[in-house]
């Protein structure tokens, strides 16, 4: 690869002051890149919601963008507090937000599987009291 | 990227232009920069949506209309008042009076564009209920939001809805209408919109969605005001009768439209930057379940146009009296099913992204220039001050990357730079002293 963009964004747990900062931020970077408008969309969604997963559940952690020729890489890494069931959590309509988020409309346990169904990979590895890495490729055609 | 010649009604008038900073602030675009003291628009990035024209204390930026002596160019001319128009005058009991004050400055026939967004109203409704189609649907009344979705939202083009502008579908009829009463030529009939802001203007110039404007020209509201303001409460024998509805009437201000083609699941929102942040949730999919948005560029839609004169609130005010005392019959029922068929309401042009935001056609160089921007970025003082030119120091950092800016434009980095130089003579003084 002869050109590559890294990016991180730290998000803390519980801040919705500044949740969707990082993925405004991804989005406008990748629009000045030139990437076709239909992957932009799905990374935007895939984006979002995985910020917003890391504010909602996660003790705190960061985001990760990497793009090269080839396409995007999207990382979430959190540092706790794991996800038990991964199956589970994966279902869709299966949420364990609490009464604030649910309050402003998040939590409908479509996160994980929008994440997913958007994203052309998607891996997810957890371990309860160690944290959670979600993996998300996009590709350029 | 489109090499088409642009045409925009939003300029400069470069000796009123100060070259403070006020417009370069509050473009959506961020179409501004100011060089040599004076304001730039950069045309690929203009939307016309007038906001420069509102903030601009200097009144150095103006919108380009038709004068009203261009009438005098065609044997025959039509007006077509913007529903807006009514709320420029207060204590009105009907809208007949402003209808005849046209035809009094000169007009041979009048149509009012609020009958077209009875007809277009009626399109959407039936739209909105075509299975298949993305979420929410987007209206695509107001032309500057639909070039900010060309400019900064293009993955949301497919969500515009494809139904023409009633300006549009209100000239067609008012042509064909007047041609067969009068038995003219088409080409021998000026039709003339009353606009209330120069993204019309503009989209008459260059239309979207469609190949060819069916409107010749468009007049400023306000440059009309003060003659039809003389004209109206005159006595006429026979005043025209308005022939809209309530509904139509209604798509003066902001939500007018929503409530007549689809009151149970639709939003609106009015204001630029307003209307830029609920995109924003559109494009992240937060608002899947909404069936309709509406956006109006202008603060409580197109009665706040840059080119009218009523308080804008006190316009909606007038507005929603006169539609109170309206029709009321929903234009599912008063517009006829032929008229949905009889003209072509739909577009016949797609509306293609405005890649002006990209950084490079190559995509490998695009990410360099990328590169190059975040390291910038991290000298420059992050204070967006706007006195190198650029709205704020990341697109100062772009316009650097873009050949556009050097980095001694910036007055800090200068002044630091200074600071070391000065520093640097000092010693050197010092030296030859020993």
């Amino acid at each position: 690869m002869s050109a590559m963009i890294h990016a991180v964004y730290p998000v803390k747990a519980d801040d919705y002051t500044f949740a969707g900062e990082a993925s405004t931020d991804i989005k406008r970077k990748l629009k000045q890149l030139g990437v076709d408008s239909k992957v932009l969309r799905r990374v935007s969604v895939a984006s979002y919601e995985v910020e917003l997963n890391l504010v909602i559940h996660s003790d705190g952690g960061e985001l990760i963008m990497d793009v090269d020729e080839g396409g995007i890489t999207l990382i979430s890494k959190d540092v706790g507090p794991g996800i038990p069931d991964i199956q589970m959590a994966m279902r869709e309509g299966y949420s364990t937000a609490d009464e604030e988020a649910r309050s402003l409309g998040f939590g409908a346990g479509m996160g994980l599987p929008n994440m997913k169904r958007n994203a052309d990979d998607f891996s997810i590895e957890s371990e309860v009291g160690k944290g959670t890495c979600i993996t998300m490729r996009f590709n350029l055609a | 990227m489109d090499k088409v010649i642009r045409y925009h009604s939003v300029r400069l008038d470069k000796s009123r232009c100060k070259g403070c900073t006020n417009c370069l602030k509050h473009c959506p675009t961020e179409a501004i920069r100011v060089r040599n003291g004076r304001a730039h628009i950069i045309d690929e990035r203009c939307i016309d949506c007038g906001e420069c024209i509102r903030i601009c204390d200097y009144h150095a930026k103006i919108a380009v209309t038709d004068d009203i002596a261009a009438i005098h160019g065609y044997p025959h001319t039509i007006a077509l008042p913007a529903p807006s128009l009514y709320g420029q005058f207060r204590n009105l009991k009907s809208v007949s009076p402003i209808l005849d004050a046209l035809k009094l400055i000169g007009f041979d026939e009048v149509f009012e564009v609020a009958r077209g967004a009875d007809i277009v109203s009626r399109a959407i409704h039936q739209k909105l209920r075509e299975p298949g189609l993305p979420r929410p649907l987007i209206s695509s009344a107001c032309p500057a939001v639909v070039r900010l979705i060309q400019v900064r939202f293009p993955d949301l083009i497919p969500n515009i809805v494809d139904v023409r502008q009633p300006m549009e579908v209100a000239a067609m009829i008012a042509r064909q209408e007047y041609c067969k009463k009068h038995d003219c030529l088409p080409e021998d009939v000026g039709v003339f919109f009353i606009t209330p802001c120069p993204a019309k203007m503009t989209a008459i110039r260059t239309p979207l969605g469609q190949e060819k404007s069916s409107v010749d020209g468009a007049i400023s509201m306000v440059e009309i005001y003060g003659a039809l303001r003389s004209f109206i409460n005159k006595n006429v024998i026979t005043p025209t009768k308005p022939q809209a509805t309530g509904f139509g009437l209604g798509w003066a201000a902001s939500s007018g439209e929503s409530s007549a083609v689809c009151p149970e699941n639709s939003l609106s929102v009015d204001g630029i930057q307003n209307v830029i942040r609920v995109l924003e949730e559109i494009e992240n999919e937060k608002l899947n379940d909404l069936v309709f948005f509406e956006g109006n560029a202008c603060s409580g839609g197109c009665v706040g146009g840059p080119l009218t004169f009523e308080n804008n609130y006190v316009a909606k005010n007038t507005i929603r009296k006169l539609v109170d005392i309206s029709d009321k019959t929903h234009p599912i029922e008063s517009v006829p099913p032929s008229m949905m068929t009889k003209y072509p309401l739909y577009f016949d042009t797609p509306i293609t992204p405005n890649s002006v935001m990209k950084l490079d056609d190559n995509m490998a160089v695009a990410m360099q220039k990328l590169e190059q921007i975040e390291k910038i970025l991290e000298n420059l003082p992050g204070y967006d001050c706007g006195s190198c030119g650029s709205p704020t120091c990341r697109t100062f950092a772009e316009d650097i990357v873009r050949n556009f800016a050097g980095e001694m434009d910036c007055i800090h980095i200068l002044r630091d730079k200074l600071k070391v130089m000065a520093q640097q003579m000092v010693e050197l003084a010092q030296t030859k002293r020993e």
